[in-house]
C-alpha cells in the first residue's frame, strides 16, 4: 500500500435475505493495480459481497465510492458500466449462443443499428486470445462446449467489456491446470496495466501465487486484511473458520485382506474414444481416487459404471458376477446397490424448486412405499437419520433446496443417495466450491461410508483430497489408466507427473485441443 | 472445425424445412394437370404465405422461450378491421392499412407487457388476451361482410412481370425489413439470449425486457400482415373462431417443422416459412392425388410427427443418455 486513495471503497454494507444476515457492515477497500484475495468459507458472505459489486443485488444500508465518488448500482449493466466486471462461480454464459456472441453480449459492436458479425469475430478473437484460449472457436455453441472451455470463454467474455474492476469468483474451479497457469499469466499482466482484480477461491496455494492482499469473511463481517504471506495457511484458515483447524482428512485405516472378491470390478472398458481398455477393481472400504488432468475420461468412466453410456464394451462386475446396467435406475437398483454423487448438483442432483424432504426421498422412495403408497412414517425417519447424519443446516425440512447454501445443497445430494444404503458410492467431484467446514464433514463421512464397508471411487480434481482421502489413486490419460499410486505413493508430485509425463508440453496441448472439439 | 461446418450446423433446422419443402412441393407441381406453371405457382404461394406470415409471428416469440396462443385471433381481429377500413381513395386506402398494421403492433404490444412487466406465463396470457383479441372481431364482425380495395387486393394477390406472386414478394419484403433487422439488432439477441438462458442473460447486462417485448410486439404486426393478405384474398372479414384457431395451432407445427425450438433461444422465421409453406402443401397433395379432404387432418398430423421426429434422430446417435435432456 502506498497511500494512494483506493479505486473502489465500500462501507457499513448490510444484506439480509429473510431472517438471515448475509452481510454486516462489512467494509471492502480496492486499489487499482493490485490483486486482492477474498477468503472466507462458503455464508460467510462472500457471495453477497460480490453481488452488491456487481449490480446484482441491493445493499439495505451502507454506501460504495468509485474514485471517490458515491455510486449505486441498479443492475448487472449498470456496475459494467462503471467499469466492474463479474465472473461468477455460476457460469453467465448464454448456451444456444456462439463464443462469438456471447463475448460480445453485453455491448456488441454496429453498423447501421445491426450486429456488425465481422467486428464482433475480431473482438471474440482478440479475448480469447488474450485469455490464453485460442484454441475456442468463435463460432462454436457454448452449449458444444465442455465445463472448462466455458470457463475460459467466460474469463475472455469480461476482458473484453475492458474492465478497471475484474472480480472472480471461484474462476478457476473449472479449469485444467494448464489453463489455470494461462490465467494466472493473463491476471499479473492486467495487475501490471493497473487492474484491481478480487479473487475468490477456496484454493490457498491459487491466493499465494496470486494475491497482494487479503480480506479474509466470517459470518458476513470482514475480520481481517493482512498483506498476502504475512500469515501462515493456518492462520489463515483459522481466521476463517474461526475454531482450531487440524486434521482436516480422517486417518486412513491400514488395508485390509488382498484376495477378497472385489465389490466393484470393471474389466476392458472401452467408449466412443474417450474411454480405453480400463480396468479396475474396489474392494469393501476401499476409498479409490481418479486423478489426471481434467476431462481425461474420469466423468465418462463414472457414467459407465451407472448405466448412462450406450454402447459400452467391456464388462463390469458386482461381487463378481457380470452385471449389465442399462439405466441409472438398473444401477441403483438393490442388487447392484450403486449410487452416483453427480458434480452438477444443480442439473444432475437436485430439483431445485422442490423442497429438502422430497429432494431426498426421490431416490428411495420404491424402499419407502408399500404396493406404491409412500410409507410417511418410515420415509420421516429416514429422513431425521440422514439430516442428522449429515448435519444438513436447513431452516427446515419443507423450504426449497435452491433455498440452502451450496455446502448444504451437496449434503442433499449425498443424503438422497445415502437414503438407499449403496454399496458402491461413485463421486465425481463433490467439493467443487464447496468450504472448507463441509468439505472436512465430507471426507469424514466418506471414511465412515468405507469403514461400514462401501466401496468407493472418487473422482476429484482437488490433488489434496486425493491424497488425503484414497487408498489408492488411478490416474487417467486419454481415456486409459495410466499409473495406479498406492499408499504412500500418492503424492503431489507423483499425481501432477503421472498426469502430465506422457508426451510432455505436446501431449499436454493436444489433449487440450481434444477437450475443446468435444 | 472450418467456418462453414458452424454454419451448417447452425442452419440445419431451416436447411432442413426448406428441403422437406422442395421434396414436397416437387411431387405436388409433377403431379399436377397443369404441372410447374406461373398458375399453379402462384395459388400455392397464395394459399401458403398465410400460414407463412402467421408463423413468422410465433418464431419471433417462441425464440424468447414464450409461446403467444393469440397470433390466430390478431390474424382474426385484423382482417375484420381490414373488411372495414382498408376500402376507398388511395389516401383512405392507405390510412386504412395503416391502422391495421398499428392495431396488430399494439396487440403484440399488448401481450409483450403482459408478460413481461405483468410476469404472467406467455402461455396464459395469450390464451385471455386471444380472447379479447375475438372478441373485438365479434363486435366488428358479427356476421362476415365488408369489403377492400380491390385493386390494391388484386395486386398484392397477383403475379409481378406475369411469373412472379405479388404475395411471395410481399413475404420476401416482411421477411428483409422486419426478421432481418430483428435478427441482427442487439435486441434480437437479447430475445434469443432471453430464450436460452434468462438468468445468464440478466448476469450479462442484456436488455432482456426490451428484446422480448419488441419480439411480442413485432409478432403481432406480422400476424396483422397476414390478416390484412386474408383480406386481400377473401375481399370480406369473418370472425371465425375456428380459423383462428387454426392458424394459432398450425402456426406452431410449422416453427416446429421449421426447426425453431420451443425450448427458446434456437431457430429462425426463415425456418419457420418453409415449414409452413410444406405444411400448406400437404393439402394440395392430397389434392392432386384426388384423395378426399377429410383425410386433410390427419395426414397433416403424420407429416408432422414424421418431421419432428427427423430433427429427433440425432438422439439415436447419442451414446450419453444424459445428453437426451440438453
Amino acid at each position: 500500500m502506498d497511500g494512494a486513495a483506493p479505486l473502489f471503497h465500500m462501507e457499513g454494507i448490510s444484506k439480509r435475505y429473510g431472517g438471515v444476515r448475509a452481510l454486516e457492515k462489512a467494509d471492502l477497500s480496492v486499489t487499482a493495480g493490485s490483486i486482492h484475495a477474498i477468503l472466507g468459507e462458503n455464508g460467510a458472505g462472500k457471495s453477497t459481497l460480490i453481488k452488491v459489486m456487481a449490480g446484482v443485488v441491493a445493499p439495505d444500508e451502507g454506501r460504495m465510492t468509485l474514485d471517490g465518488r458515491e455510486v449505486t448500482f441498479a443492475s448487472p449493466a449498470a456496475a459494467n458500466q462503471a467499469g466492474i466486471v463479474c465472473i461468477f462461480q455460476e457460469l453467465s454464459l448464454i448456451p444456444e449462443l456462439s463464443v462469438a456472441d456471447n463475448i460480445v453480449i453485453s455491448d456488441p459492436p454496429k453498423r447501421f443499428g445491426m450486429i456488425d458479425r465481422k467486428a464482433q469475430r475480431r473482438i471474440a478473437e482478440q479475448a480469447l486470445a488474450r485469455a490464453g484460449a485460442s484454441d475456442i472457436h468463435p463460432l462454436a455453441l457454448v452449449k458444444d462446449l465442455p465445463l472448462s472451455r466455458r470457463q475460459m470463454v467466460e474469463i475472455a467474455k469480461a476482458l473484453a467489456r475492458k474492465p478497471r474492476i475484474l472480480i472472480l469468483d471461484e474462476a478457476t474451479s473449472a479449469l485444467t491446470a494448464a489453463d489455470v497457469a494461462k490465467i494466472f499469466g493473463v491476471l499479473k499482466r492486467l495487475r501490471e496495466e493497473g487492474l484491481a482484480l478480487l479473487y475468490i477461491s477456496h484454493r490457498m496455494n491459487e491466493i499465494a501465487e496470486l494475491a497482494d492482499q487479503c480480506t479474509v469473511f466470517r459470518n458476513g463481517r470482514n475480520v481481517a486484511s493482512y498483506a498476502a504471506g504475512s500469515k501462515s495457511d493456518n492462520e489463515v484458515v483459522e481466521l476463517m473458520i474461526g475454531r482450531e483447524y487440524s486434521h482436516i482428512f480422517p486417518p486412513k485405516p491400514v488395508r485390509h485382506q488382498p484376495g477378497a472378491v472385489p465389490v466393484l470390478e470393471a474389466r476392458g472398458l472401452s467408449w466412443s474414444g474417450r474411454l480405453d481398455n480400463i480396468s479396475l477393481s474396489i474392494g469393501a472400504g476401499e476409498v479409490v481416487g481418479l486423478g489426471g488432468l481434467d476431462g481425461q475420461g474420469q466423468r465418462e468412466l463414472l457414467l459407465a459404471f451407472f448405466g448412462v453410456l450406450r454402447g459400452l464394451s467391456g464388462q463390469i462386475l458386482v461381487d463378481g458376477k457380470p452385471v449389465s446396467i442399462a439405466s441409472p435406475a438398473a444401477a441403483s437398483d438393490d442388487r447392484v446397490g450403486m449410487a452416483l454423487i453427480p458434480e452438477d448438483r444443480k442439473t444432475e442432483g437436485l430439483m431445485l424448486p422442490m423442497t429438502v424432504r422430497e429432494n431426498l426421498s426421490f431416490a428411495a422412495l420404491d424402499r419407502l412405499s408399500k404396493a406404491g403408497v409412500i410409507d410417511r412414517g418410515a420415509e420421516q425417519r429416514l429422513i431425521d437419520d440422514m439430516v442428522g447424519l449429515l448435519a444438513i443446516k436447513t431452516a427446515g425440512l419443507d423450504i426449497p433446496v435452491g433455498a440452502l447454501s451450496g455446502g448444504n445443497q451437496q449434503k442433499v445430494v449425498i443424503a438422497k443417495w445415502l437414503m438407499r444404503q449403496p454399496r458402491i458410492i461413485l463421486l465425481n467431484d463433490p467439493t467443487r466450491g464447496i468450504d472448507v467446514g463441509t468439505k472436512q464433514e465430507l471426507y469424514q463421512l466418506m471414511r465412515k461410508l468405507a469403514d461400514a464397508g462401501a466401496a468407493i471411487l472418487f473422482y476429484s480434481t482437488d490433488y489434496d483430497e486425493l491424497i488425503g482421502c484414497c487408498d489408492r489413486v488411478l490416474v487417467l490419460y486419454d481415456g486409459a489408466v495410466k499409473r495406479e499410486l498406492v499408499g504412500a505413493e500418492i503424492t503431489e508430485h507423483a499425481l501432477i507427473a503421472s498426469a502430465l509425463n506422457i508426451h510432455g508440453e505436446s501431449a499436454r496441448s493436444e489433449s487440450v485441443v481434444k477437450g475443446g472439439a468435444a | 472445425m472450418k467456418d462453414w461446418r458452424y454454419w451448417l450446423a447452425e442452419q440445419r433446422g431451416t436447411l432442413l424445412a426448406f428441403a422437406i419443402f422442395i421434396v414436397m412441393f416437387a411431387i405436388y407441381s409433377a403431379n399436377h394437370p397443369a404441372g410447374f406453371t406461373a398458375n399453379v405457382v402462384q395459388t400455392a404461394a397464395n394459399k401458403g404465405v398465410l400460414l407463412a406470415f402467421v408463423a413468422m409471428a410465433q418464431t419471433l416469440v417462441v425464440i424468447t422461450a414464450g409461446i403467444d396462443l393469440s397470433v390466430g385471433m390478431i390474424f382474426t381481429l385484423t382482417n375484420c378491421m381490414a373488411s372495414w377500413l382498408v376500402i376507398g381513395t388511395g389516401l383512405e386506402t392507405a390510412f386504412g392499412v395503416a391502422a391495421v398494421l398499428g392495431t396488430g403492433l399494439i396487440c403484440g404490444a399488448v401481450n409483450g407487457a403482459i408478460v413481461i412487466y405483468g410476469r404472467l406465463q406467455p402461455i396464459v396470457a395469450t390464451i385471455a388476451t386471444g380472447a379479447v383479441y375475438f372478441g373485438l372481431a365479434l363486435l366488428l364482425r358479427p356476421v362476415p361482410g365488408g369489403s377492400v380495395n380491390e385493386d390494391l387486393a388484386d395486386f398484392l394477390t397477383g403475379r409481378f412481370f406475369g411469373v412472379v406472386p405479388a404475395s411471395l414478394v410481399a413475404l420476401f419484403v416482411a421477411v428483409l425489413i422486419v426478421w432481418v433487422p430483428f435478427s441482427r439488432s442487439e435486441l434480437g439477441r437479447a430475445a434469443y439470449a432471453a430464450g436460452s438462458s434468462e438468468t445468464a442473460a440478466y448476469m450479462s447486462g442484456v436488455p432482456i425486457r426490451r428484446g422480448k417485448f419488441l419480439a411480442y410486439t413485432l409478432a403481432g404486426l406480422l400476424a396483422a400482415i397476414g390478416g390484412l393478405f386474408l383480406t386481400f384474398f377473401t375481399y370480406t372479414g369473418e370472425a371465425a373462431y375456428a380459423s383462428g384457431n387454426a392458424y394459432t395451432l398450425f402456426s406452431i407445427a410449422a416453427v416446429v417443422l421449421g426447426g425453431v425450438s420451443l425450448f427458446g433461444g434456437k431457430g429462425s422465421a426463415i425456418g419457420a416459412i418453409f415449414g409452413a409453406l410444406a405444411f400448406r402443401t400437404i393439402g394440395d397433395l392430397l389434392f392432386v392425388f384426388d384423395f378426399d379432404p377429410l383425410w386433410q387432418p390427419l395426414f397433416q398430423g403424420v407429416i408432422l410427427l414424421i418431421a419432428v421426429s427427423l430433427g429427433a434422430f440425432a438422439l439415436f446417435r447419442v451414446r450419453n443418455r444424459l445428453e437426451w435432456f440438453l
